[in-house]
């Protein structure tokens, strides 16, 4: 089995793989970072969102070994010690979530948004969203957060 | 009580977001037991057929296989049961054909358990299932209520003649007939309700342990109800007992009601662990998920109207033909009766309701619950019906509504609910204003001269929630009580562990429960923790369904409160050496009443546990448990006002307003009630105009993926305006009504009467859910002949 290493979360992770293996499951199944969802099975809901080189990347359409050598960040790598990103902290504020498994990806997908546009218009996040499922929320409260959340990272996470 | 920074009506940050913002959740499918086996259910790709044989050899050889089991190894193991035993017009009891867990002799629909491969890994389980040789003897199939009663159909079971369960009714239907009879305007409708794919984000999943050493079973599982599961489980699949079979719902990703029901696939990976003395874990995979999570609505209905010259309702009667799928799930038979038939009055005094229900058995997935369960099909019949009046009779839609108000409270309505307590011109006037219901036309006009029509759709909806008076539903046919347990423990620092017999999926009840002790016991807020979710742990439950939680299982938690704060008085009655009748508990403190002599409840909860100086007789520890059984339903109420724009070039439907104004009783957390409004909203939107499940009339299943089925996306929806008007519910002690359910209950009669409310100048006068733009193209295109 072929060999992947990747930075994941700013530390070299390292693991024997089969080429089938997707980089959602090497994320959960060999590194335990369970953050990450699967939530279905046609690259449509978005639960797996990770970034890969600073980019959203649905993690469960991408092999692991396509992610030799990148950097991923998922959502445990995220926040700051105890101090959330603000792109969580404005989900918390702004009751973003409500089961929480279509969560991470949101937050994921939203923080790429940011990085991208500082002062999202509701249009351009309902959008932007078009990847991501959730069956909870009605988007209503997402929608606030992701341009609340943008505007707190002020251009760049 | 009072709104304090954390207490009752406090839009408290929940306790819950931290740990699923940093990926800290803790859902099933996170779990992983040591030494555990993988499980990969095979599953029928026909929808009815025989099964002739089943050669396992080729897989059991395959790499890493540990065991096959098909229905035949299972034979023997109780079926899976149905909760809900509802008998026919005639006094007989329904038809309730078996449910074996794994398929015997027999498929009933394209899902359908066949085996169970279990492997060293996930992927040699699934490898070796597609070596399985199953000889389907293929048989005619029924995928619809129309191919189950047509003549010669074929028969999903013997026992069922006609495909039909029950027959059933409810309501005088003598009274009914005598309403038609002098009535100077009848007004007919007949509609569809949709069938649904419930399609919480996060998939089923399960893991089963056996523990040989003390013969204990544990079941994770992604369900709103881990005792429920227990009880059906073990009492009547496996037979085992309480005490050795434990249920964990651990973190869950939204539910819906498909986490209702006790699904095959829980009975058998704990009937498979127990065999192999080794944890087995299954994750359902979405493209099964969509042909194994229960489905929801699938009536057909006609019904009539029976009004006086003035517009007042005489009489009503309904007919509708139910899908029950190719089994009876959990609460599948109650679904399209005692939670449909009775919700009729909705909120009018129409003093004569007749409905009658005939359910059917088909070749298709189970059918059961989904958020609002019963109450969306009733409420979208009889708004589509109300609105329809208006039109035909040339009256206000808004006044036929007003006209016919009930306004006196208690109401018994004729279709046996007592509702206890309403304001509904309140909520209707609110929504009006909210909505700029009177600046309307002047949007339409502004649409239309960008070529588009506008539309304006009103609902005006009560639901029956907080299920259920254990003796009500016992006399109904549940074949079990409905009330709920909540436990308080002040432990001897005085913080609180609060054990409750409900399910958390994304309601938020560890926060909203949190606070309403942290507001009675004058605790921190921080220092209350909601325990739920594991029969090992809370005493007994019910579950979340019905929004049940916070009526009942609130209440739960309340009276438990109570009993400790009775506990508390005696213990600082000893210390402060006074009578306990004289002492008084605010803000945390236990007071000689028109004295300063106090003592906290901290010092309270020390002394309970380190009774040195302690009150003869007492029992030590500050713990005590309520069970609570509701004296009635709780009977939330509301107005949705929906306004659309479609393009009748495309038949696009734009949904560009919706408002909400809802009395949900008291409430404790304003931003996770808004939270929970938004979600149904969004919910009934997808049933109006995106969601279908179609079958091909062979009983394969059209749409079986999201490519296939149309989920609301954010780009498809508002934002919604929700406001409230609050009457108390007047039978629990926190006059709470509940709320999971009240968008998708509400908002799709709304909706599609503003689709034809826009589409009324080009001829078009009726509209099928989903309105999409291919239906709404094609209605305006026939119209226009």
């Amino acid at each position: 089995m072929p060999t992947v290493t990747m930075t994941v979360n700013g530390m070299e992770r390292s693991g024997n793989v089969e080429g089938r293996t997707l980089l959602v499951e090497f994320l959960r199944e060999h590194l335990g970072l369970t953050g990450t969802h699967v939530g279905c099975d046609t690259s449509q809901c978005g639960a797996c969102v990770v970034h890969v080189n600073g980019t959203s990347v649905k993690s469960c359409t991408c092999l692991a070994a396509q992610a030799d050598g990148a950097e991923v960040t998922t959502i445990e790598g995220l926040a700051n010690g105890s101090d959330l990103h603000p792109m969580q902290e404005a989900f918390r504020e702004h009751h973003g979530l409500q089961c929480g498994f279509c969560t991470p990806g949101m937050v994921m997908s939203a923080v790429d948004l940011a990085n991208q546009n500082s002062d999202p218009s509701e249009h351009e996040v309902r959008e932007w969203l078009e990847g991501n499922l959730c069956r909870c929320t009605g988007y209503h409260n997402i929608v606030k957060a992701v341009q609340a959340g943008a505007k707190a990272m002020g251009g760049g996470s | 009580m009072s709104a304090n920074g954390s207490g009752i009506g406090a839009s408290v940050k929940r306790k819950e977001d931290t740990r699923f913002l940093t990926g800290r959740g803790r859902y099933t499918d996170d779990i992983n037991l040591p030494g555990q086996l993988y499980g990969y259910i095979l599953r029928s790709p026909v929808a009815h057929a025989n099964i002739g044989g089943i050669d396992t050899s080729a897989a059991a050889a395959a790499p890493g296989v540990h065991a096959i089991f098909t229905g035949s190894d299972m034979e023997g193991v109780g079926g899976i049961p149905t909760g809900w035993l509802i008998h026919s017009k005639d006094g007989e009891p329904m038809v309730e054909p078996g449910h074996p867990a794994l398929a015997l002799g027999k498929v009933r629909y394209v899902g359908d358990c066949v085996a169970i491969v279990v492997a060293e890994t996930s992927e040699q389980a699934k490898s070796a299932a597609n070596l399985i040789e199953v000889d389907y003897q293929e048989l005619p199939a029924v995928a619809s209520i129309e191919a189950a009663e047509a003549d010669g159909a074929a028969q999903v079971f013997d026992e069922a003649p006609g495909n039909v369960c029950y027959d059933w009714e409810v309501g005088d239907r003598a009274a009914t007939d005598a309403a038609f009879e002098e009535a100077t305007h009848v007004v007919s409708i007949d509609v569809v309700n949709n069938r649904l794919i419930p399609n919480a984000i996060e998939p089923r999943a399960a893991i089963a342990n056996y523990d040989p050493a003390t013969g204990d079973y544990t079941l994770y599982t992604t369900s709103q109800n881990p005792h429920l599961i227990r009880l059906l489980l073990g009492a009547f699949v496996l037979g085992l007992p309480e005490h050795k079979l434990r249920i964990v719902a651990p973190d869950v990703g939204g539910g819906f009601g498909s986490k209702i029901p006790h699904y095959a696939e829980e009975a058998i990976l704990t009937w498979t662990a127990g065999q192999l003395g080794r944890p087995v874990k299954w994750t359902c995979e979405r493209i099964d998920a969509f042909k194994s999570d229960t489905h929801g609505r699938d009536h057909i209905s006609t019904a009539r109207l029976a009004l006086d010259a003035d517009g007042k309702f005489l009489g009503l009667h309904v007919s509708t033909k139910a899908n029950l799928g190719a089994y009876l799930s959990t609460f599948a038979t109650c679904v399209p009766t005692y939670l449909y038939g009775i919700l009729f009055a909705g909120p009018y005094t129409t003093p004569a309701v007749y409905c009658e229900v005939k359910s059917f058995f088909t070749n298709t997935v189970p059918v059961d619950a989904l958020r609002g369960a019963g109450r969306p099909e009733a409420t979208y019949l009889l708004e589509r019906l109300v609105e329809k009046a208006a039109v035909e009779l040339g009256m206000d839609r808004v006044e036929i509504r007003r006209k016919n108000f009930i306004r006196e409270f208690p109401y018994q309505t004729p279709v046996a609910l007592q509702y206890d307590q309403g304001d509904y011109d309140a909520t209707l006037d609110l929504a009006l204003k909210a909505s700029d219901w009177a600046g309307f036309e002047a949007r339409r006009a502004e649409s239309a001269a960008r070529g588009k029509c506008r539309g304006i759709g009103i609902s005006t909806f009560i639901e029956a929630c907080g299920i259920a008076p254990s003796a009500v539903v016992g006399s109904l046919g549940a074949r079990a009580g409905l009330y709920e347990s909540g436990s308080v423990r002040v432990h001897p620092t005085g913080s609180v562990s609060v054990f409750t017999g409900t399910h958390s999926h994304g309601q938020g009840h560890e926060t909203t429960f949190a606070q309403i002790v942290s507001d009675m016991l004058g605790v921190d807020f921080e220092a209350v923790d909601v325990v739920h979710g594991d029969s090992a742990k809370i005493p007994f439950g019910m579950g979340t369904y019905g929004s049940r939680s916070l009526a009942v299982g609130g209440t739960a938690i309340y009276l438990a409160v109570e009993k400790v704060i009775e506990k508390g008085k005696k213990i600082a009655a000893h210390l402060l050496e006074a009578s306990a009748e004289d002492i008084e508990f605010e803000n945390g403190s236990f007071t000689v009443a028109g004295t300063d002599r106090s003592k906290s409840l901290g010092e309270v909860a020390l002394t309970a546990y380190v009774p040195h100086n302690y009150p003869a007789g007492l029992e030590p520890g500050l713990e005590e448990t309520a069970f609570y059984d509701p004296l009635n339903f709780t009977f939330p109420a509301g107005t949705h006002v929906a306004e659309v724009e479609v393009d009748p070039e495309t038949g696009e439907v734009e949904v560009v307003a919706v408002t909400g104004a809802d009395d949900v009783g008291r409430i404790i957390n304003p931003m996770i009630v808004d939270g929970q409004l938004h979600g149904g909203l969004a919910h009934g939107i997808g049933q109006a105009l995106l969601e279908e499940c179609l079958y091909q009339d062979d009983g394969q299943l059209q749409t079986g993926s999201y490519l296939d089925y149309t989920m609301p996306r954010a780009a498809d929806l508002p934002s919604f305006n929700i406001n409230h008007n609050t009457t108390l519910c007047t039978h629990n002690p926190l006059g709470v009504k509940g709320v999971g359910e009240v968008g998708s209950i509400g908002v799709p009669p709304a909706v599609i009467n503003a689709v034809i409310d826009a589409l009324r100048p080009l001829g078009v006068n009726d509209m099928a859910m989903p309105a999409t733009s291919q239906r709404v193209w094609q209605a305006i295109q026939q119209a226009q002949g």
